[in-house]
């Protein structure tokens, strides 16, 4: 049983198309596990055993009754909160949606549940997703299976943790700064963002519309690109959706060596603030990448520097209107609707309720910054470093292939630990940002252990590259794991299940 | 201070402004972002789905069609086509707003800086069109309980059907030099669009049912001021006379304030269609913010110069040729022509003469009959329920001498009231004129015999007698005598 939930998810489509496992098997093997650490980790915010046991079984039966199915069919599959789903509830962690059933399915799920993948349950994250350490959820914060006192990275630490526990072989998440990407590199976990516009946005839960990108956590390169091979391309229903042929990502995930692709490693990125242990692993790793045939440069993107400040403008206003719909009114939590109330007070009491104070903060502040006489000097300003960002990227990809950094300036953090300081939170998400702003793909990889605790490698492309990243990410996977004689996610201590603090 | 000024006085103080902010609802399949039918009425909340309804997680995607459609409008307004422009998100709270913002465009609209000239009593009015831009319309509320408004309702239903409805937002500049026909150029204004949109089958235009509505920007300043005056905004007049009354009734309420030394509040105000007044809605003291910011869920519209050109190739006539070519054919003054342009019925007169009718038939039914049934059931002109081709009708029974004009008023009646085509009404209403001369010979003996002094007096050669002896046969035949014929009966009998 141990053995069958640590396998990699090619391994067990493989075993399911050769009748030697059951989806049926598999997806009891996963709720067990889930059962055994969710009280202690609490990464799920809803289990639907039932309904992923029935869709189990009725992937097994179409494969006993000869169906060619997808390799991915029958594999379970963790989904964020903030993905709407009709057989569960969508909450976005927050209190204002607590038991909303969306009347809908979005793009992802509806693919996911085509392709045949059972969908176990929904799980945890930062509220709204604003957050890098999922502390911001109504239901509680997420623990990082490498040490429970640890926060696993936000918005997305529950599909993270989901993966990097073994409770599921696959998740999705969705990065609007750094949201599967920082999880994944504080929990030793693959996290991709791909290509704005390259996995639709339909149905997953607005953040800040222009950022938004849903994508894969999984333990392993290749399976990242199996799941964005189901989850992506066009879709009619969101229209920054890319009408584009999508390259195979898996075969990129399979190459074997980097002769002739060109490596920039972004100079912003490093230095004072990063933690010399993630700056080691990281230097470790750029030789990795150097002698499986990568040239490697220093590439300068000074417009970075500006990037965080001018991401805390555009995220806020964007969310600030995406919000507005959250009245009390129509579904989701209403308060003090109890006739003694005004239809504005039962708004104003829902809200108060509803909303926790980071999403309080930052429709404030998104309020603010899209306001007359400010606009100009915080919203405009803020498009103008965009602009910046993107000319940066575009420059530096005239000549080289990727950039790469380290995913974050430090190794997950103690739980509230930065509650109370959000400018030193916002920090976490440094490194991702660009990427978000540019709509580019970019993706963090495991890149070794600093006392204990993951460090991830990010690599960036150009929109529409995507297959670059697999191809980086799984070479220097192997040879990593060559090196350690074992995949990362092999050093994860056995979780204790009774030594969660409060 | 009285309350309202005189109308014709005002004008030798002030000079009005004016503003007028047209919506037309597109007549497209399907919404503006969905694939939902844009149907009027329907039960509450049927054509909806998460993307009008505004769920969590649903997004937009712009309906081409309505983009084309602004794109005629805008050009069949002589505006210029932007290139590139996008959507803007427009946030303000409306309780019947899914989203609490509504997607519409703010400084990149799709057509901008056109004209309109209007004839009006013999003179042209140019007024200049500021832009013409693309948003959604909001759902529906009933508020129940309390004055009807929200506050103070027991309670709220509101229907979604609407919700996300494509209009086109047509705004012109301020309109300057109209004077005393201020109210008459926007009116005109007003039946030019109406007409235009209709030529263009964009819209129904149905002010009635609100497919076509109009708010009304009126100021007054000082004549010879070198600045506008305060303005308020008429929200929604909802028919073309509305907006010929909102204005004229504004301009004599803003007047008195003015003569007494008062302020004008800027506010919206709202008309009432029952007295012609208006009364104070929202006050626009604190200006609304409404955040406005490119739309981050939709790509940027550019629209290719070949694809406007295409569209430009399909305008119908312009309106000044269409004039022009029809006033010569039908060979009316400047002021009859205009007010059929005005009582919104061009259309309908030249399908009219089209199915057979001469012009002046046509414009006599449209223009005084029809239109003042249509004021009467207070709905627009081309919502009534006859066909060109039935008033056509009409007329060639009055020309056949089958009815009379008073009988022929009765058979539209009968149309209107849904009792068949002309011919048919004449027959199950029994309207035929009556020229079959024996019963008219028993008639006329019948009143000959009942009057022996009149008689009398028309043997004596008094023939202007006879009218007194017609009358009384005509109300005796129930008004479906011919009356000519019953003139020369008598004079015959009584020779």
């Amino acid at each position: 049983m141990d053995d069958l939930i640590r396998l990699s998810v090619a391994e067990l489509g493989r075993r399911m198309a050769a009748g030697e496992l059951t989806s049926e098997e598999l997806t009891r093997a996963c709720l067990a596990r889930i059962e055994a650490l969710n009280p202690t980790l609490n990464v799920f915010l809803h289990v639907d055993a039932e309904g992923a046991l029935a869709a189990a079984r009725a992937v097994d039966a179409r494969r006993a009754a000869g169906e060619e199915l997808g390799p991915l069919a029958g594999v379970p599959i963790g989904v964020k909160d903030n993905y709407c789903t009709t057989d569960m509830p969508t909450t976005c962690g927050s209190r204002m949606l607590q038991g909303w059933v969306p009347p809908y399915d979005a793009t992802v799920v509806k693919r996911l549940r085509e392709a045949g993948l059972v969908i176990v349950g929904k799980t945890n994250m930062d509220e709204f997703a604003m957050g890098s350490s999922t502390e911001t959820s109504f239901y509680g914060p997420t623990r990082n299976p490498w040490d429970t006192d640890r926060i696993p990275g936000g918005s997305g630490g529950g599909s993270a943790a989901a993966v990097a526990s073994f409770m599921v072989p696959l998740a999705v998440g969705s990065d609007t700064g750094g949201s599967i990407r920082q999880p994944g590199a504080v929990t030793g976990t693959v996290g991709v963002k791909p290509t704005y516009g390259g996995v639709s946005r339909y149905g997953l839960v607005a953040m800040a519309s222009s950022l938004d990108q849903p994508g894969p956590c999984t333990r392993s390169t290749e399976d990242a690109a199996l799941l964005q091979a189901v989850i992506g391309g066009y879709d009619f229903h969101d229209s920054a959706s890319l009408d584009v042929p999508v390259p195979d990502l898996v075969a990129a995930a399979q190459a074997d060596d980097l002769s002739g692709v060109r490596i920039g490693v972004v100079t912003e990125f490093q230095g004072e603030g990063y933690e010399p242990g993630v700056l080691e692993r990281f230097a470790e790793a750029v030789e990795l990448l150097r002698a499986a045939g990568a040239e490697i440069f220093e590439v300068s993107c000074p417009a970075f520097t500006y990037a965080l400040p001018a991401y805390y403008l555009i995220q806020p206003a964007e969310l600030s209107s995406n919000l507005a719909r959250f009245d009390g009114m129509r579904y989701g939590l209403r308060a003090g609707d109890d006739g003694t109330h005004s239809a504005e007070q039962v708004m104003n009491l829902s809200r108060e309720e509803g909303f926790g104070r980071e999403a309080k903060r930052r429709i404030i502040i998104g309020t603010y910054a899209l306001s007359a006489g400010y606009y100009d000097a915080y919203y405009g300003s803020a498009q103008k470093v965009r602009t910046l960002i993107q000319a940066d990227f575009t420059k530096a990809f005239e000549t080289v292939d990727v950039l790469i950094s380290p995913t974050t300036p430090t190794v997950a953090f103690r739980i509230g630990e930065r509650m109370s300081d959000p400018m030193s939170m916002y920090l976490a998400d440094l490194c991702t940002i660009p990427s978000n702003m540019a709509g580019n793909a970019s993706a963090s990889f495991p890149c070794g252990l600093s006392d204990g605790l993951p460090v991830g490698l990010q690599v960036m492309a150009p929109p529409m590259a995507d297959e670059r990243l697999y191809r980086v990410g799984g070479v220097l996977e192997r040879a990593l794991e060559s090196a350690w004689g074992h995949p990362l996610l092999n050093e994860l201590p056995t979780i204790d299940t009774q030594a969660v603090t409060a | 201070m009285s309350e309202l000024a005189d109308y014709d006085d005002l004008l030798t103080r002030y000079e009005p402004a004016l503003g007028l902010e047209v919506h037309v609802e597109l007549n497209t399949a399907t919404k503006m972002f969905c694939g939902c039918a844009n149907e009027f009425g329907g039960e509450p909340n049927t054509h909806t789905c998460p993307v009008c309804l505004g769920l969590p997680g649903s997004l937009p995607v712009i309906n081409g069609k309505a983009v084309e459609s602004a794109i005629r409008i805008g050009l069949a307004l002589n505006c210029s086509i932007a290139s590139w422009c996008r959507m803007a998100r427009k946030n303000y709270f409306y309780p019947d707003m899914t989203k609490n913002f509504q997607t519409s465009q703010y400084d990149e609209p799709i057509a901008f800086d056109g004209y309109v000239d209007l004839d009006v009593d013999g003179e042209t009015y140019r007024v200049e069109v500021e832009r013409a831009h693309m948003e959604e319309d909001a759902g529906k509320a009933t508020h129940v309980g309390g004055s009807g408004r929200i506050t103070g309702a027991d309670y709220s239903l509101i229907d979604y059907n609407r919700a996300g409805v494509p209009l086109i937002e047509i705004v012109t500049k301020p309109i300057l030099g109209t004077g005393d026909k201020a109210p008459q150029v926007a009116r005109a204004y007003v039946a030019h669009l109406r007409e235009l949109v209709k030529a263009l089958g964009v819209s129904d235009a149905r002010m009635e049912q609100g497919s076509l509505r109009c708010d009304a920007n009126i100021s007054l300043a000082p004549i010879g001021a070198d600045r506008l005056g305060t303005r308020t905004e008429t929200k929604n007049v909802n028919s073309l006379r509305s907006v010929e009354t909102a204005i004229s009734y504004e301009m004599t309420r803003q007047a008195a304030i003015l003569d007494d030394g008062g302020r004008i509040k800027q506010e919206t105000r709202h008309f009432h269609e029952a007295d012609g007044t208006t009364s104070p809605g929202r006050s626009k003291e604190e200006a609304e913010d409404y955040r406005y910011f490119a739309e981050p869920d939709l790509m940027p519209i550019a629209p290719s110069a070949e694809w406007v050109e295409e569209l430009r190739a399909t305008l119908p006539e312009p309106p000044a040729e269409r004039r022009r070519r029809l006033q010569a054919a039908w060979g009316f003054s400047d002021i009859d022509f205009g007010a059929i342009v005005n009582s919104g019925a061009l259309t309908l007169v030249e399908e009219t003469v089209a199915a057979g009718a001469t012009p002046a038939a046509a414009r006599k039914w449209w223009v005084t009959e029809l239109a003042r049934r249509a004021n009467e059931a207070g709905v627009e002109i081309d919502a009534l329920d006859i066909t060109p081709a039935q008033v056509a009708g009409v007329q060639a029974l009055v020309d056949e001498g089958r009815v009379n004009d008073k009988l022929a008023r009765q058979v539209i009646d009968g149309v209107l009231a849904g009792e068949g085509e002309p011919a048919e009404v004449v027959e199950k209403r029994g309207l035929a004129v009556v020229s079959d001369t024996g019963a008219l010979s028993a008639a006329v003996d019948d009143v000959i015999a009942k009057n022996p002094d009149v008689a009398a007096k028309i043997r004596d050669g008094k023939v202007a007698a006879a009218g007194a002896l017609i009358g009384q046969v005509m109300k005796a035949m129930r008004g479906q005598a011919d009356a000519a014929r019953v003139r020369e009966l008598i004079l015959e009998k009584l020779a």
